[in-house]
């Protein structure tokens, strides 16, 4: 009974993705009207990530070329080994519409895209290293009492420390997870408070009708932030 | 005749019941079968698109405050089910640190609500034998509430069926920030004490101190209303959660959304296992 439940969600699935690949070739093809115009100055900053085993600098390449024909300025490229961050000159030099992103950079509109690579050590582990930023400001201040200890301790000032050590970049709007599973495989905690999550399936897979619909979804979301 | 017309329906309401607890069990039965998870997270978000839809008044002082009653018991039902499948921990997102930007007649509403709720609660996870946690920035919250909340905290202390962990003036960046804070402070106070001569706060005494250090990391976080982001919720716990969103409002959830959410994690299981192994080795 147990298999015929699992074999059941498969075939939905399976009916689910043929209907989903069909809609993308149609999409892609500009046969679907509503995907036509796409309010893309809505996504300031785009994060990917992608699973490490899957990540074939071809198709990343290929995935970016389509991001800035859609006029995509800022991407984050993420996976939770570092591939991509040891490939970052080899995909920079192979894909001309870039430039690594910089940490004091503005999101304005800029000719060319900004790229910047991020993995798991820029997580949880750069929390810890700005833990110590912080804790050497507490120690510098001398003081314990606990109105020295609310203005150390602020949102501003972690994200200050998150700078120092390299783990503090904008927060994305939109975060597409190409890979087996929708989970964003240690993403920077601090960063995606507000983050659309969508999940798009392995990077092999990868459609361009598929990365219009999910950046239109996104655009038509409306966010209250808690009020 | 009217008392053979309410009794016929009554057993057939009876019949109802037990047909579909019936299936109930013979599901969950079978979803035992495959790998249940430990601890599903909740994001219970609905609550006033349901209210509306019902036309149910924000207004809990005026009695009319069944916008979040129906999100109460939804939350209880979850919490039967979870226990009867086997999974330890649950969590809800009942509360952010945001949600105070809402009108104050509105967190107020919300507050009294709660409050209200508590001696609910109560009754219930005692009969159910679970220990309930409330974790967050508690210094927010009124007197009252917070009194209620570790009076139930330490009522439940021994109970160790289930966990129930009640995310209440909650964000993740106040938790990562409140675990920065204490580390920062126990450190300080080590070194004051020859107690340790190394000052580098690891990442591991970080953790510790997060809120939600009194759970393992969820295995799936589950939204309700159909959007798809964390909102500030177990942002550090959640690199390998599998996180499902579903287009039913909270107060509507059932018992089919639930088995749904966990055959999608069945699927994924294997390579979420993989994931949390793979960063242990990194």
């Amino acid at each position: 009974m147990w298999h015929l439940l699992h074999v059941t969600i498969h075939l939905c699935y399976f009916a689910i993705n043929i209907a989903n690949a069909l809609e993308s070739h149609l999409i892609s093809k500009g046969l679907l009207r509503r995907y036509k115009s796409l309010h893309i100055s809505k996504l300031q900053y785009l994060a990917i990530v992608i699973e490490s085993e899957d990540c074939r600098t071809s198709n990343v390449i290929e995935l970016l070329q389509w991001l800035a024909d859609l006029g995509v300025k800022h991407v984050c490229l993420y996976d939770m080994e570092g591939i991509l961050k040891k490939s970052k000159d080899f995909i920079l030099e192979k894909f001309d519409g870039a430039t690594l992103f910089q940490e004091n950079d503005v999101l304005l509109d800029q000719p060319l895209m900004t790229l910047e690579f991020a993995s798991l050590s820029d997580g949880k582990e750069a929390v810890a290293k700005a833990a110590n930023v912080l804790f050497m400001k507490y120690l510098k201040s001398g003081s314990t009492s606990s109105y020295q200890g609310e203005q150390i301790f602020t949102e501003s000032q972690m994200g200050e420390a998150l700078k120092t050590v390299g783990g503090n970049g904008p927060e994305p709007d939109l975060l597409l997870v190409y890979g087996p599973a929708r989970c964003h495989l240690g993403f920077p905690a601090w960063r995606i408070r507000y983050t659309e999550i969508q999940h798009m399936g392995p990077l092999k897979s990868m459609k361009y009708g598929s990365l219009i619909k999910a950046i239109y979804k996104f655009t038509m979301v409306q966010q209250n932030y808690g009020k | 005749m009217e008392k053979e017309v309410m009794s016929s329906l009554k057993m057939a309401g009876n019949i109802l019941c037990s047909a579909s607890s019936f299936i109930r069990k013979c599901i969950f039965g079978d979803l035992r079968v495959g790998p249940i998870p430990n601890h599903i997270a909740f994001i219970m978000d609905g609550n006033r698109r349901y209210a509306k839809k019902q036309k149910l008044s924000h207004d809990g002082a005026a009695g009319g405050g069944g916008r979040y009653d129906a999100g109460f018991w939804a939350l209880m039902v979850m919490l039967l089910y979870c226990q009867e499948l086997g999974v330890k921990y649950i969590t809800a997102y009942a509360f952010s640190i945001d949600n105070f930007k809402r009108k104050p007649e509105e967190v107020e509403s919300l507050m009294a609500s709660m409050l209200e709720k508590f001696h609910l609660l109560d009754i219930l996870v005692k009969r159910l034998a679970v220990r309930v946690h409330f974790v967050g920035n508690l210094e927010l919250l009124s007197n009252e509430l917070r009194a209620s909340a570790m009076e139930l905290m330490e009522a439940t202390a021994a109970y160790s069926k289930s966990v129930l962990t009640i995310c209440i003036a909650y964000t993740s960046r106040d938790e990562i920030l409140h675990a920065v804070r204490e580390s920062c402070e126990q450190k300080r106070i080590d070194l004051e004490f020859d107690n340790d001569d190394d000052n580098e706060i690891k990442l591991m005494k970080v953790e510790k101190n997060m809120y939600m250090a009194v759970a393992p990391d969820p295995d799936i976080i589950i939204r309700t209303g159909g959007e798809n982001r964390l909102s500030n919720f177990l942002l550090w716990q959640s690199c390998w959660s599998h996180l499902h969103s579903m287009w039913v409002l909270w107060p509507e959830i059932g018992v089919w959304n639930l088995v749904f959410a966990i055959l999608n994690f069945q699927r994924n299981k294997t390579y979420h296992l993989e994931m949390r192994k793979k960063e242990k080795e990194l």
